[in-house]
């Protein structure tokens, strides 16, 4: 069989999404955020929503995802995406509505908008980039950097007398009582990867049928933040991360039983 | 037809006048003096009425964030506040103004800096004209003088913050905020619906499209954000053709007040006063703030012996009255600051010593 014959349009098992816009990627190569965008670009394209979804992005390496994903977007303030998106589909209710945080957006500046927009139970889908650093400003700490993590301001390590401690969103907010389904996931191999985009359009589905937040956090890297090769800083990731940011579901609303670990912490 | 005349405190007309003005939505946080603006907002339910969104936000930072979302969705949203609100406000300010999004802020100015007093003041005049965020920026900025013209500056400020894209805010303060007067109101326009939000905003509005379109006021290349600044400032001049103001005896004055919201009131008697010792006084009042009445003050004030600059604060204003008149006439300051209201006396008092005796 010769190739031109294997390039057939029904020998395609896949191809980027068609609300992927074609502009050049400005992240780091290896960096998470391109393959979080591009889940959530199929997701959208999946649900034939793309007219119907307005997405908010943050400050930070990713602030300028507006470029990439074929929708309208609404570029917010450092933190306040998810007070702008509260906005949004509470004056349009019938629109799908998602925010796009890295972890300095979310859990440091913003930290007020997003409890509080959790707590409310607004009807949004929240996506929170956790690289353990603040990439886009060069590599400062975040609160959720490791102890002993270095980065450009705990150059010695993260000490937790001067820095205090690590700071676990997804715990915070599967706590309150407006979110409905509340996970973290990765994005490193392919099998995490497939269930990453589960977990987006189960978060897509919750909103439609009016549940409440649903808040994905994607433990990530960011290479050049921490100094090391791409294939080194997932390495990386798997030994330390994952201990301490443990990947699965926290809270889903749509399992009568609960999810595993609502189920793990009532034994 | 007269519209239905009644009765209120100026912050229960601002909500009043939303509702009947068919506005979207509403996102506050309490401070006094101004509180009543939500909370009649809240007991009159107006979602039940026109679908009007009100929500109690968890500070002023996200509430003007949320004026942020509302506005680039091309709804009509507002917030209203007062001084240490207004500032935790500041950022976004600058973000609606650098995104070139409509929207109105109420600021019931109080006494400070600081926590400061709950009373009277207009103190935040530098903030609220002359940008108050980070930025080359200015929004639009009415002072009311009564109740009558909270409910009138609603609807206007809508129609100036819609027809050139930007933050527009109404600064009161303490006492008009809490005085009773009469007020006729307006009669109910209903809200726009998508489609008619569609046609007015263009393509500016994210409410869901096939178009791609992106509210933002990121631009990395400094030569396109020039470019930028240079549109807005085209903006801002084109602005200034917006210019209200009052003129009160002032054909045959000698000498000017200018003042502007509650102490605009305060100079009528003063001049009343003044003129029944001889003195021929008028009073110019800036109505819009920014733009900046300066073509008529200069016109009327070098023609005078002197102006007397009269403002609740320690003297902010009295710099855009200088410049207006190139400091060809003598301009002094009047006032008392802090929270406290000055009497017609007092600005009688200073006028003599500074402007007549000086
Ligand atoms: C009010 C404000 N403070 C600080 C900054 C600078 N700043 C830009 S991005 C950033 C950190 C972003 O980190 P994170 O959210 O973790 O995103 P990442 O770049 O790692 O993807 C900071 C502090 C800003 N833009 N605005
Ligand atoms: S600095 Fe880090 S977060 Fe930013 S693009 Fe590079 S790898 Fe990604």
């Amino acid at each position: 069989m010769e190739l031109k014959d294997i390039i057939k349009e029904e020998n395609i098992v896949y191809k980027k999404s068609k609300l992927i816009l074609d502009n050049v990627m400005h992240y780091c190569p290896g960096c998470s955020h391109g393959v979080i965008h591009k889940l959530i670009a199929e997701v959208i394209d999946e649900m034939d929503i793309q007219e119907k979804t307005i997405g908010v992005s943050p400050v930070g390496c990713s602030v300028f995802a507006y470029n990439y994903i074929d929708i309208d977007w609404q570029e917010a303030a450092h933190g306040r995406a998810p007070a702008v998106g509260t906005a949004i589909k509470r004056l349009l209710p019938e629109k799908f509505v998602f925010t796009y945080q890295g972890d300095g957006d979310l859990a440091s500046i913003g930290a007020a908008e997003i409890l509080h927009a959790c707590n409310r139970g607004e009807d949004i889908v929240c996506i929170f980039v956790n690289n353990a650093i603040y990439g886009m400003t060069g590599g400062q700490m975040a609160p959720t950097t490791l102890v002993g993590m270095k980065t450009a301001t705990t150059p010695y390590g993260r000490d937790v007398e001067l820095n205090g401690y690590p700071m676990k969103m997804t715990e915070l907010v599967a706590q309150l009582p407006g979110t409905c389904y509340v996970t973290r996931q990765s994005v490193e191999t392919a099998a995490a990867v497939r269930k990453t985009k589960k977990a987006i359009r189960k978060a897509f589905e919750n909103q439609k049928e009016k549940r409440g937040t649903s808040f994905i956090e994607v433990v990530s890297t960011c290479n050049s933040g921490w100094k090391v090769d791409p294939v080194k800083a997932n390495k990386w990731m798997q030994d330390h991360m994952f201990k301490f940011y443990q990947l699965g579901d926290l809270k889903d609303a749509t399992k009568p039983e609960g999810s595993e670990y609502e189920q793990y912490i009532k034994e | 037809m007269m519209g239905e005349l009644r009765l209120m405190k100026g912050n229960e007309v601002i909500a009043e006048a939303a509702i009947r003005a068919g506005v979207d939505g509403y996102f506050g946080y309490p401070i006094t003096p101004q509180s009543e603006v939500m909370e009649t907002l809240m007991l009159r339910k107006p979602w039940e009425e026109t679908g009007m969104v009100v929500l109690q936000a968890e500070s002023e930072v996200a509430s003007i964030n949320m004026v942020y979302g509302g506005a680039a969705c091309g709804k009509m949203v507002m917030t209203s506040s007062s001084s240490p609100g207004f500032s935790l406000m500041q950022e976004g300010m600058s973000y609606l103004a650098g995104a070139e999004l409509p929207c109105v802020v109420v600021n019931v100015v109080r006494g400070g800096p600081g926590l400061g007093t709950i009373q009277p003041s207009q103190a935040d005049y530098f903030q609220a004209v002359k940008g108050g965020g980070h930025g080359d920026y200015h929004a639009i900025v009415l002072a009311p003088n009564s109740v009558q013209e909270m409910n009138d500056f609603v609807t206007l400020a809508f129609d100036l913050a819609f027809k050139y894209r930007t933050p527009a805010v109404i600064l009161s303060d303490g006492a008009i905020g809490q005085m009773m007067e009469k007020v006729v109101l307006n009669d109910f326009v209903p809200r726009r619906t998508e489609e008619q939000i569609r046609k007015q905003c263009g393509d500016w509005c994210t409410i869901g499209s096939k178009n791609h379109r992106v509210v933002t006021s990121l631009e990395l290349d400094s030569s396109v954000m020039e470019k930028r600044n240079i549109e807005l400032l085209k903006k801002y001049a084109e602005i200034q053709k917006e210019v209200l103001f009052e003129e009160y005896m002032v054909d045959d004055a000698d000498y000017l007040f200018v003042a502007f919201g509650l102490a605009s009131r305060i100079c009528k008697k003063a001049i009343e006063m003044a003129r029944a010792k001889g003195h021929k006084v008028g009073l110019i009042r800036p109505i819009t703030l920014y733009p900046f009445p300066t073509k008529v003050i200069h016109d009327r004030g070098i023609k005078t012996k002197g102006i007397l600059c009269v403002e609740m604060n320690a003297g902010q204003m009295i710099e855009d009255v200088k410049l207006a008149v190139e400091c060809k006439v003598p301009v002094e300051w009047a006032g008392r600051y802090g929270g406290i209201i000055p009497s017609p006396d007092e600005i009688l008092e200073a006028f003599e010593t500074k402007i007549i005796g000086g």
